[in-house]
């Protein structure tokens, strides 16, 4: 049932315009893909090109090791659930769910509906597709739904009938475009938590494209990031946001941004980073968690002026920007930390080492201290 | 305490407006049909009266039916509009589905053939028509009233538009699924447009129901009349002055269209605005 994707330097270009330029990416048989990217990154396109609704200019695509590019898209075995949902319209939610399957074992005469109950010797084929949708059905919990159409439903319940239409023809791939970004914040949060749980039962191999990084962060087992048509980094949350290889990673993932800090402008904040900052111009990154706005050891002081503070709660967002108009952000847990005027004068710690550091052209360089964390992902 | 909406002055004006312009379009029909149940002595008193005074009853509709044969412009102007409608949706739907949604080389200029075919009237190619039909001894037959229309650039024009704003996703899911192209189109595409198929239908069957020109041309037999040349024929012939008889035909050949228009109305406007072709 699950089966490895193989995806070999696929380019796509729409006349001059080149959307992915050599994308390789080995998918590992159940696993939890997503791609993301900011809008325009290609990533959909190439969806589009692993579903065989669009053909790649260049590069091949396998499943568990047989080429598919030449197959159609119903012959790929792969189901796709869309942005908009993209049911039929004019069917009952059981017409929906069914047609996969009515399309697959079906002879055409069958087919038609209201008569096509009466051609012969498929009443068994006719009961397995029932009993299918059926089962689809519960297990995204929409069996109440089943005779009402779509316009009647909510779109979390949509999502669900698209997802049991996806289902139910038990394929070795799932791909996603972007499945909820249709729905409001509450319902999103939900229908994560319950399309990984899908993942785990079914097994099967999912390909989740997403342009939000949270959702790709919590549910996939990898993360392809991609940008400008290219697939910048691909590993595990884990390591995308701990040990991002790229400045475009580093500040896609995680919110709020990193902050990125030229070494020059650090040492003229304070001298004693000096020594523990090559040579070289370099750009310095930290993330929020990793500035401290109380002394503690390692870390080195920097002046700063408190810009907004953000109440999440249990803690505090604090932006704060350097004499020069860098913005650096904070994390903080709430009450700790007596803040009150904007504009107020202040002090900011950042740690002298297990920073993160990127060349002029956003390129991650393994400082000397860091090397123990670096994991070719 | 506000006046509910309905009684302020302006919408006051504007149902009179309203009224008198329904007034003047409903008027001639009133006339046809008040005059196909009285004696035609009193079209010609000089006051106007709005009833009948010797009322007639069905007598001119029997002698309609009887006399001229009413029946058969009905059943011939059915076929004729009929079957150019359905030759028409078969091939205007896959013509404007493959314009809307496939991505060939030369889509753009064909596109722009169908906009130019719209400019041409009938009457301009009306001759060669004729002779090629002639040629082929076509001529007073069904098909020969029906051939130029088959091919209709305007059900081309407005499904391709309707087609367009089809979302490509269901489309795609349609092909995951395992649909062929035909199925897409006739079981996903069509259903989901039938408000247009609506408003292009009611356009077709109105156009070449009234239509008197094409008919007058290639239709010679009594048989084979539609219902204006049959009315057109018989009114300068034999009934001549038996103006009666003669609206009380009229009155049963429009009324198909009539109560056609009433049951599609309300696809017919939907259909129309939501293509914007108006």
């Amino acid at each position: 049932m699950t089966a490895a994707v193989q995806l070999r330097n696929i380019s796509k270009s729409f006349g001059e315009t080149q959307t992915l330029r050599d994308v390789s990416l080995a998918i590992r048989p159940g696993e939890f893909m997503s791609l993301v990217g900011p809008s325009g990154c290609g990533k959909s396109t190439l969806l589009r090109i692993l579903a065989g609704l669009a053909p790649q200019s260049g590069g091949t695509i396998s499943i568990d090791g047989t080429g598919i590019d030449h197959l159609p898209p119903s012959a790929r075995d792969i189901a796709m659930v869309f942005q908009s949902y993209a049911l039929y319209p004019h069917m009952t939610v059981r017409q929906n769910i069914a047609t996969p399957l009515r399309m697959r074992r079906l002879p055409a005469p069958a087919r038609l509906p209201g008569i096509g109950r009466l051609w012969p010797g498929q009443r068994s084929k006719h009961n397995g597709i029932d009993q299918a949708v059926i089962d689809a059905a519960r297990l995204v919990e929409i069996e109440p739904m089943l005779d009402r159409r779509p316009a009647a439903l909510s779109g979390g319940q949509r999502q669900r009938v698209a997802l049991a239409r996806a289902i139910v023809r038990h394929p070795r791939v799932f791909l996603m475009d972007e499945p909820l970004s249709n729905l409001d914040a509450r319902l999103r949060v939900t229908m994560r938590a319950e399309i990984a749980a899908l993942h785990r039962r079914l097994g099967a191999t999912f390909v989740y494209v997403t342009h939000d990084q949270v959702e790709a962060m919590t549910m996939s087992d990898r993360v392809a990031v991609m940008m400008d048509g290219e697939i910048v980094q691909c590993a595990s949350p884990a390591q995308l946001y701990g040990n991002p290889r790229d400045l475009r990673v580093a500040r896609f993932i995680g919110s709020p941004e990193i902050a990125t800090i030229s070494s020059d402008e650090l040492i003229a904040e304070n001298g004693g980073f000096a020594p523990v900052l090559p040579r070289d111009p370099v750009t310095v990154a930290f993330r929020p968690e990793a500035v401290l706005l109380s002394p503690a050891a390692d870390h080195l002081e920097i002046p700063a002026t408190l810009e907004r503070i953000e109440q999440l709660g249990p803690e505090l967002l604090v932006f704060l920007r350097l004499g020069s108009g860098t913005r650096l952000s904070a994390r903080a847990a709430a009450g700790r930390i007596p803040l009150s005027a904007e504009g107020q004068s202040l002090s900011a710690w950042l740690p002298a080492r297990g920073f993160m550091l990127f060349d002029a052209n956003g390129r991650r360089l393994d400082a000397p201290h860091i090397r123990e964390f670096a994991d070719a992902g | 305490m506000n006046r509910p909406h309905r009684f302020r002055p302006g919408q006051i004006l504007s149902h009179v407006i309203l009224l008198f312009l329904a007034f003047l379009f409903m008027f001639p029909f009133y006339v046809m049909i008040v005059t196909s149940v009285r004696s035609p002595a009193e079209l010609f008193v000089p006051e106007f009266r709005w009833l009948p005074e010797s009322f007639t009853g069905l007598r001119y509709y029997i002698q309609a039916v009887a006399d001229i044969p009413a029946l058969t412009f009905l059943k011939n102007g059915v076929l004729i509009s009929g079957g150019i409608l359905i030759v028409q949706l078969l091939t205007a739907i896959p013509c404007a589905y493959a314009l809307a949604k496939f991505e060939f080389r030369g889509r753009d200029l064909l596109f722009a053939l169908v906009l130019f075919s719209l400019t041409v009237p009938i009457q301009a190619p009306a001759l060669p028509l004729f002779l090629g039909l002639n040629a082929i001894g076509a001529i007073d037959t069904y098909f020969a009233a029906m051939v130029p229309f088959f091919l209709s650039v305007f059900a081309i024009f407005l499904f391709r538009q309707t087609f367009r704003t089809y979302p490509d996703e269901i489309i795609q899911a349609a092909r995951l699924d395992g649909m062929s192209e035909w199925a897409i189109l006739w079981t996903v595409v069509v259903p989901g447009c039938l408000p247009s198929v609506a408003a292009f239908s009611i356009f077709s069957v109105t156009a070449h129901w009234n239509d008197l020109y094409w008919p007058m041309v290639v239709i010679r037999s009594n048989d084979l009349m539609t219902p204006p040349l049959g009315l057109a024929f018989f009114a300068d012939s034999e009934s001549g002055a038996n103006y009666g008889a003669l609206m009380a035909m009229a009155t049963i050949l429009t009324a198909p269209l009539m109560i056609g228009f009433l049951l599609a109305q309300r696809h017919f406007i939907r259909g129309i605005t939501m293509t914007g072709v108006k």
